[in-house]
């Protein structure tokens, strides 16, 4: 066991966890943090999806020793209580069906919009490639980031900016 | 308004709230209460109640499971179109587990809709004349003057009282007599058949769904499970000292397997016990029970334990394929001579399809809490949990635990996917034995690895079909050989003829029989089960005929569909003819069946009628020379009556459409020496969003009875693509996945 200083959502934590937990389990288990879904433990699902200094990362192989900068959740996204875009625009495109991996979705576009707030659909498919939707919803995905990309040209609260 | 007849096997109890107000809830008798409990999906009970505070605020429970189906959202629209409400005003809150009150529990066959329409319309109707009622006193004026629309009564003068003005005065009139109510004329709906956005959607977007994997409980431990890698095997020792020596680690212990264990759904179980044998681990959090799971060192008792093996499995079908024969469901014309005849065209194709996993993004998990009683306390089970059938899991408790059923509280928590997996609890099973043995309260949490080992898969399975054309063109002979799984003598589920299938029940010169081979490995229920891989063969094969005999598919397959007729008058769950071709014609209209596509692009067709829906889809496909393949579009028309909400209804058609494709190119589970191969996603995938076709839909609103969309559209989709690429690139596909006949999604 190891004492952690982490940042998550803008909150400092001290956590004293084994070195190899991967920061999925710290969220989850550690923090309370539900938000962040479990679907794989091999970065293949992409269910897990958080931000770490603004980039995407599957958090379920991340070990709690290597991470190396701010922490973003799901839980973490909104700011100043309003909706990001994104999650304005799944709502307004009635994306999710049954909503597990919705939160990896969210957080792997809105990485995608920091840094391209005007993506074509084959951007969309690369930066969202690693998230897995068994329900199908992949197609009201692409609509919804569009259409917050859109909220995001006409300069709208763009949510995080990379640290 | 139009009076309707409705079953009235339920009645509803009014009741005024503490502080004033307006709440209605189910009555069953005792006697269909008891019936409905024995049953997963038969009951025709309603399940929600509505309640209305004095501030206006309407509330609607939601009783049956949700899963991604949209149930949640469906089931409340009824209920709030019939009370005239706005949808604004209402909220939508999980009912608890409670048999007494809302009836049978349970999602599960596209049934919910059809099973609880009818409830649903009287619930908001006795709401309405209630409130009408109060109105009238208050008023002082006739009934027949008064409206109910946007939460408000509304007499014909002009004059307006809220819903929440009326509340507590309308919880003090009678209620209505189910014979004499009045239903709003679909004209007038204002919500019933528009766009609502699923009730949870802001939660979902915001990180604050819960699940099943999200419970935290006041000092509960983390356990992991694992089974003999072979089913029916078990557990005789382990490296304990090692497993209680890493960090976090609490306890280890083997459970035996409990035949006990079984419920209701045992059919669907093969007789198997859902308590597998294996080795419980507890610690301090779900990554310190996973470690220590991977560093396990079992020494297994195997000797009575599954061998089975997809390789073997694939000889002795094409064995029994070669000799024919089999038990005889249908043969009503010379099959035989028809084939022997020199003068007709004869094809004979074997088709097959694999086991296939279910993986749920949530992968399974299940919270218990065993407390032993003490004096004339008796024992008590606490359980969380996502599932299809929440009620079942008091059985488990009772058979295994001897836990009664009072003393079982259930919390049904929405399921992060179901698909069937989610009507089988033995998750349910492992939590409460390990809890139980533990006295602690623990969290099970599945691996991925655990989620498609262990799962009831959807059985694997081979047809041999043959037929006859005739000089004219036509179908002379139809012989379908179904050759399926059976375990204890009994087929599992999915496997083998349902009953309704096209060739049992429309065609007039067909041979129908089945052959099924023994197994062990666990079968369920997977979306719209039988039917997803029936539809492939049975709409592929005719694909094949309609090219033997040189005839337009279209045409070939609406001259088989023959007359519009119902085959079964009055049963929505059998084929109607009229309705097939009425979504055959509609989808090949819209998708332009017949138009110029560029080369190594093509159409495909298919059609499919099970879960009391009608469904056609086209599929428009590229293919190149190294057989990557493209589904650019699939066009889908779909018959399943009027659309309760219309963009619950597209989304399930959508996400249909690509968990089809998704599993037909890509998904195969297959067994060696009765261990499963497929680890994990890199072994066994599900189709990412860059092959995602354009899915065009189009629903036919017949006057049919509504019914659900969970399953019917997916089982056209993997035969109007495998006859796409036919015709694109001139390989005719007759097994899946894909992947395995060297045809990449792309």
């Amino acid at each position: 066991m190891s004492k952690f200083k982490l940042v998550v959502n803008a909150q400092e934590h001290v956590v004293d966890v084994n070195p190899d937990m991967p920061l999925l389990w710290v969220l989850r288990d550690k923090l309370k943090l539900t938000g962040t879904k479990f679907g794989c433990g091999i970065a293949q699902c992409g269910a897990c999806t958080v931000h770490v200094n603004g980039a995407a990362i599957r958090s379920c192989v991340l070990p709690i020793s290597a991470v190396s900068g701010a922490v973003t959740t799901i839980e973490g996204l909104s700011k100043g209580g309003e909706l990001h875009p994104l999650q304005a625009a799944w709502i307004d495109h009635d994306v999710p069906q049954c909503g597990y991996c919705q939160a990896g979705q969210i957080m792997s576009a809105a990485s995608l919009l920091a840094d391209n707030s005007q993506p074509t659909d084959a951007d969309i498919d690369t930066a969202l490639a690693g998230n897995y939707c068994r329900c199908g919803t992949y197609l009201r995905i692409r609509k919804a980031v569009h259409s917050a990309a859109s909220f995001y040209n006409v300069g709208a609260n763009a949510g995080e900016t990379k640290q | 308004m139009t009076a309707k007849r409705l079953n009235r096997r339920t009645f509803l109890k009014v009741s005024t709230l503490i502080g004033g107000g307006l709440m209605l809830e189910l009555s069953i008798p005792a006697t269909a209460n008891a019936e409905e409990g024995a049953t997963l999906v038969r009951s025709k009970e309603l399940n929600a109640y509505v309640q209305i505070d004095p501030d206006g605020q309407i509330t609607i429970y939601s009783a049956t499971p949700e899963m991604g189906q949209g149930i949640k959202t469906t089931l409340p629209m009824i209920i709030a179109e019939e009370m005239g409400a706005r949808w604004e005003d209402v909220r939508v809150l999980d009912a608890p587990l409670d048999s007494a009150k809302f009836g049978m529990q349970g999602a599960g066959g596209s049934t919910s809709v059809a099973r609880n329409i009818d409830s649903m319309r009287r619930m908001g109707a006795s709401a309405r004349e209630m409130l009408i009622g109060a109105a009238a006193l208050l008023m002082e004026v006739d009934r027949e003057e008064l409206n109910a629309r946007d939460s408000q009564v509304i007499h014909s003068s002009g004059e307006i009282r809220t819903f929440g003005e009326l509340a507590r005065l309308a919880a003090e009139q009678p209620l209505p007599d189910p014979e004499f109510l009045s239903f709003k004329d679909p004209k007038a709906y204002t919500i019933i058949g528009t766009s609502v956005g699923g009730i949870d959607n802001l939660v979902i977007a915001t990180g604050k769904s819960h699940f099943g994997i999200d419970v935290d409980v006041p000092g509960m431990k983390y356990a992991s499970y694992t089974r003999c890698p072979k089913v029916g095997g078990s557990a005789i020792s382990f490296n304990k000292n090692e497993i209680l020596s890493l960090s976090g680690i609490t306890n280890a212990f083997i459970l035996a397997p409990d035949a006990r264990s079984g419920d209701a759904s045992m059919a669907f179980l093969q007789g198997l016990a859902v308590l597998r044998g294996g080795v419980a681990i507890i610690g301090d959090d779900t990554w310190s029970v996973f470690n220590a799971k991977s560093k396990l060192k079992v020494e297994w008792d195997e000797t009575s334990a599954s061998d089975d093996d997809w390789s073997q499995m694939i000889e002795s079908a094409k064995q029994i394929a070669v000799k024919g024969g089999g038990e005889v469901r249908l043969d009503n014309a010379d099959v035989d001579k028809a084939l022997a005849d020199k003068g007709n065209r004869v094809l004979e194709s074997f088709y097959e399809f694999p086991f296939v996993a279910h993986v749920c993004m949530e992968p399974m998990n299940c919270t218990a809490d065993f407390r032993k009683g003490s004096g004339t306390q008796p024992d008590s089970l606490e359980i969380w949990i996502g599932s299809q059938f929440p009620g079942q899991v008091k059985e488990i408790a009772k058979n295994m635990l001897g836990v009664e059923p009072d003393n079982v509280t259930v919390n049904p928590l929405r399921m992060g996917g179901g698909f069937g997996r989610r009507a089988v609890h033995d998750f349910a099973a492992e939590a409460m034995a390990i809890s139980h043995r533990a006295g602690v309260p623990v969290k099970l949490t599945w691996t991925r690895t655990d989620d498609i080992h262990n799962d009831f898969f959807r059985a694997g399975g081979f047809e041999n079909m043959k037929a006859a054309i005739d000089t004219s063109g036509k179908l002379a002979a139809w012989d379908q050989h179904y050759i399926g799984f059976k375990h204890n003598n009994k087929p599992v589920i999915g496997s083998g003829f349902a009953g309704n299938e096209f060739s049992l029940t429309a065609l007039p010169k067909a041979r129908v029989s089945q052959s099924m081979m023994e197994i062990t490995t666990p079968c369920g229920a997977w979306r719209a089960p039988g039917s997803n891989t029936n539809a492939f063969v049975e709409q592929c094969f005719i694909a094949e005929l309609a090219q033997l005999a040189g005839r337009d598919h279209l045409e070939f397959l609406l001259e088989l569909m023959g007359s519009r007729r119902w085959i079964k008058e009055g049963n929505v769950n059998v084929l109607n003819t009229g309705r097939a071709i009425d979504v055959i014609k509609l989808a090949a209209q819209k998708a332009q069946w017949g138009k110029k596509m560029k080369p190594g692009s093509a159409q495909g067709l298919a059609f499919y009628f099970c879960h009391a829906a009608h469904v056609a889809e086209i599929a428009e496909v590229s293919v190149d020379a190294d057989r990557n393949f493209r589904v650019n579009k699939v066009t889908v028309a779909v018959d399943v009556g009027p659309i309760i909400n219309m963009s619950g209804a597209l989304n399930q058609v959508e996400g249909s459409v690509i968990d089809g494709l998704s599993t037909m190119a890509l998904q195969q589970i297959t067994m060696k020496n009765g261990v499963i191969q497929q680890d994990n996603f890199h072994q066994y995938q599900v189709m990412r969003m860059a092959a995602t076709p354009m899915v065009d839909v189009h629903f036919i609103q017949s006057d049919n009875p509504p019914t659900g969309l969970g399953e019917p559209a997916l089982p056209p989709l993997a035969p109007a693509v495998a006859n796409a690429i036919f015709a694109a690139s001139g390989v005719r596909i007759r097994s899946m996945p894909l992947s395995e006949a060297g045809f990449k999604l792309v």
